[in-house]
């Protein structure tokens, strides 16, 4: 019967997105006879350390694991739940009785509950910072406050809502901090204070969410709630309209991206044994054992390193997409010695200097919006202007070593796109690559010219989300020129 | 020493002074029973690296540790001829028939045994550290994971040689780089991240000879609010550490804006973001 709820947790893994292979949920099988699954800490551990490989899929599958195993608090049970919020917790069935509304009339409830009380209650526990009484007093609110409906299709937001609101958490927040700060003295401590009961206040909201998930599930199976709660996981967030949590959990994110188009751009020889002989230098060592070429001596692997040029739309329709290609450009910093970096909207600036090693990203944010010279006429991006720009300018820079990467949406406004120049700038790099953050199916389609771009590129790409900006790194292991040394 | 459970685990490794949540425990315990890898990832300083040495001690075991850095490659991760050995020996043989002279210089005695094979041949198990894998190249990687699928390593000349004993294998990584499935699907995974204020405050008190229980608390609550704040690089355990040792050298036994201001540099290493820390926590 475990066995049961797993495969249908490790589908509903999968259905989230999370790759699980077959051998890993055999895994988890194996591991749970090592398991006291009575210790839902212990089984959440298992399966996670079985399942999940890698940290940014955790949450995801965190929200899967509460739905799935979410019936019984005092372990994870068989999963079949039947005895959701029953005789486990007789305490609070007659605090259920009390508010009938709480079931089903829709009106929210809290007619006739003593909502004094609970919120006292609720407040002395968080401020006591007793999480057990803090749990159960969740369960109570949702139970009297919630006013779920059986069967309606609201999601759980709807209701966790409609309980704070009824609670006035603003206000047990504002009473917290007060009660919290009290004898704080000074400002670092006034100001732990309030982190503290901030902490105790999104302690409250996720035993609500906790209890009000429970009932959902409860009510309408697993399956369900569990397709309502699921996020897309970073790796595939839009960028085009990712929220501020999500850019920073991606900034996170990229960096080891970057490492990674580092190593596969610079192609070095694998081993010191595949290093030529060094036959002056294994003599010369030899002549320390009488002649005998103890020592040889290898060739140090010869490394080529690319010079990076990245030339970004900086433009109002491609904020957000340009906050994630400017970080990309300031995370690759560190593994390019030789990496420069332009803005363009219809006028082309250098912006290297910005994302210098051991700069504030945030300032170098505001310096590319405040001192780069990256508008000519109005605003409106101009790429056939900007192209010949760097052309003009830099063409001469570049060398059968430079990479060059353009990240834009290819959106013209209609004018001349001057693809003339990017046949030069191939012919004198050693690549050029072409990020579009649009869907593939929009490119050429009003002022889009994508199309007259890409034929002169080696690869044009759709980067929408990390996954696909981690499938142009794999693509981009190119075979460099050898040079000789 | 045989534990019979997580919990076991737990105490065994507070008694060496780690301190571990259910998380790493159960993940330790299972590891052990099921002799599978660990693969431990996390930020620098979360005590990946001292989990290994902890277990190291708590089973008895000897630690064997490979470093890995860019272009480790197999001869010193798991064997290599001693060809100087091997040169002298041949210059020593004279006019001795090659053939008797090839079979003596590739045998054991001129075999140098790296971390990953010299783990496998041990007569006593050990506690394999392979510690920052994440710094290898993938074919490396890839080689490395051969071993530990196969336990065991075929050397041309000689043949295969397969574990006397297993190894309990824990491998680290910062995560600069991603690793491959194959070698994710053969490991448990355990993200160790910064810990609770509770446990840094344990953290201090069992590492830091000297400290309060209301300074260990108060320099946890404090790193916690700085690892909050949006940083270049957050404080790591090892830093936690460090500052509430320093504060206790300078006689503090309470941590106000003052003295968090003259000793911020302890705990962050980029002056941005002692300038971040300084505005939102001194001037506030
Ligand atoms: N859970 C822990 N218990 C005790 N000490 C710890 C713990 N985590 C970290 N430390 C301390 O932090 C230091 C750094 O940990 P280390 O293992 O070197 O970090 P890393 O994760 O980079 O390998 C250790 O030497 C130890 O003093
Ligand atoms: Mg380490």
């Amino acid at each position: 019967m475990l066995l049961d709820v797993l495969t249908a947790f490790v589908d509903e893994l999968r259905e989230a997105g999370i790759p699980v292979s077959m051998v890993e949920a055999i895994d988890a099988a194996d591991a749970l006879r090592f398991t006291d699954i009575g210790d839902r800490d212990a089984f959440k551990a298992t399966l996670g350390a079985t399942l999940v490989k890698n940290e940014r899929h955790y949450r995801a599958f965190e929200t899967a694991f509460e739905v799935y195993f979410a019936l019984d608090r005092s372990g994870p049970g068989d999963g079949t739940g039947e005895d959701a919020g029953g005789e486990d917790r007789p305490d609070r069935g007659e605090q259920r009785n009390r508010g009938p509304q709480g079931q089903g009339s829709g009106g929210g409830g809290g007619g006739d509950v003593d909502l004094d009380a609970l919120r006292q209650a609720l407040f002395d526990a968080m401020r006591d910072a007793d999480m057990a009484a803090l749990r159960d007093l969740a369960g109570e609110a949702v139970d009297d406050l919630a006013g779920i409906e059986p069967g309606r299709p609201v999601g759980g937001t709807y209701y966790l809502y409609r309980t704070m609101r009824q609670l006035d958490v603003d206000g047990l927040r504002s009473r917290l901090e007060a009660s919290l700060t009290e004898d704080a003295d000074g400002g670092l401590d006034e100001r732990l204070g309030r982190e503290e009961a901030a902490a105790r206040i999104a302690e409250l909201r996720s035993e609500l969410e906790a209890e009000i998930r429970r009932r959902l599930v409860a009510d309408r199976g697993r399956e369900a709630v569990a397709k309502t709660l699921r996020k897309p996981l970073l790796e595939d967030v839009d960028l085009m309209h990712a929220t501020r949590t999500d850019l920073v959990d991606l900034e996170q994110a990229i960096r080891p991206l970057t490492r990674k188009l580092a190593t596969r751009l610079a192609q070095r020889r694998k081993r010191r044994r595949d290093g030529r002989l060094d036959f002056r230098r294994t003599v010369r060592r030899s002549l320390a054992s009488g002649g005998v070429p103890i020592d040889p001596v290898f060739r140090a692997p010869r490394i080529t390193r690319p010079e990076i040029f990245l030339l970004c739309d900086v433009s109002g329709s491609m904020a957000t997409f340009s906050r994630f290609t400017l970080q990309f450009t300031y995370a690759m910093n560190a593994h390019f010695s030789k990496l420069r970096s332009f803005a363009f909207i219809d006028s082309l600036d250098e912006v290297t200097d910005y994302f210098a090693v051991g700069s504030d990203f945030g300032e170098a944010l505001h310096r590319v919006s405040t001192e780069a010279k990256v508008v000519h006429l109005d605003g409106h991006s101009d790429y056939g202007r900007a192209l010949r720009q760097f052309w003009e300018q830099h063409g001469h820079e570049l060398t059968p070593r430079s990479v060059v990467i353009i990240a834009g949406d290819a959106r013209g406004n209609y004018r001349s796109p001057h693809a003339e120049v990017l046949a030069g700038v191939r012919r004198a790099a050693r690549g050029l690559y072409w990020l579009n953050p649009e869907p593939r199916a929009y490119w050429d389609t009003g002022d889009s010219v994508m199309g007259r771009y890409s034929v002169h590129c080696d690869g044009v790409f759709e980067v929408r989300t990390l996954r696909q900006l981690e499938h142009f790194i794999e693509q981009v292991a190119l075979p460099v020129p050898s040079v000789r040394s | 020493m045989e534990l019979t459970g997580p919990a076991e685990v737990r105490a065994a490794l507070r008694d060496v002074e780690y301190l571990a949540d259910d998380r790493i425990s159960q993940v330790v315990y299972l590891a052990e029973q099921l002799g599978k890898p660990i693969l431990v990832e996390g930020p620098a300083g979360v005590g990946k690296t001292e989990l290994a040495k902890a277990l190291s001690t708590i089973f008895d075991r000897r630690l064997i540790r490979l470093q890995c850095y860019e272009g480790l490659d197999e001869s010193k991760a798991i064997y290599e001829w001693n060809y100087k050995k091997q040169l002298l020996r041949i210059q020593a043989g004279g006019e001795e028939a090659w053939g008797s002279l090839e079979e003596d210089i590739f045998s054991d005695e001129f075999l140098l045994a790296r971390p990953l094979l010299e783990g496998i041949l041990s007569e006593q198990p050990v506690v394999l550290l392979i510690d920052e894998i994440d710094r290898v190249e993938v074919e490396t990687e890839a080689l490395l994971l051969e071993v530990l699928s196969d336990f065991q390593v075929s050397i041309p000349e000689l043949g295969t040689m397969a574990a006397r004993t297993q190894p309990l294998v824990l491998l680290t990584s910062n995560n600069t780089r991603e690793l491959s499935e194959a070698l994710k699907r053969r490991c448990l995974f355990l993200h160790i991240g910064y810990p609770t204020v509770e446990r840094e405050q344990e953290i201090l008190l069992a590492r830091v000879d000297g400290l309060t229980e209301m300074l260990g608390e108060q320099v946890a609550r404090v790193v916690s609010s700085i690892r909050d704040l949006d940083l270049k690089k957050a404080p790591s355990v090892s830093e936690s550490i460090d500052w509430a040792r320093t504060l206790l050298a300078l006689g503090i036994d309470r941590v106000d804006s003052d003295v968090l201001d003259e000793t911020l540099h302890v705990l962050l290493k980029y002056q941005a973001d002692i300038d971040t820390a300084r505005r939102e926590l001194v001037e506030a």
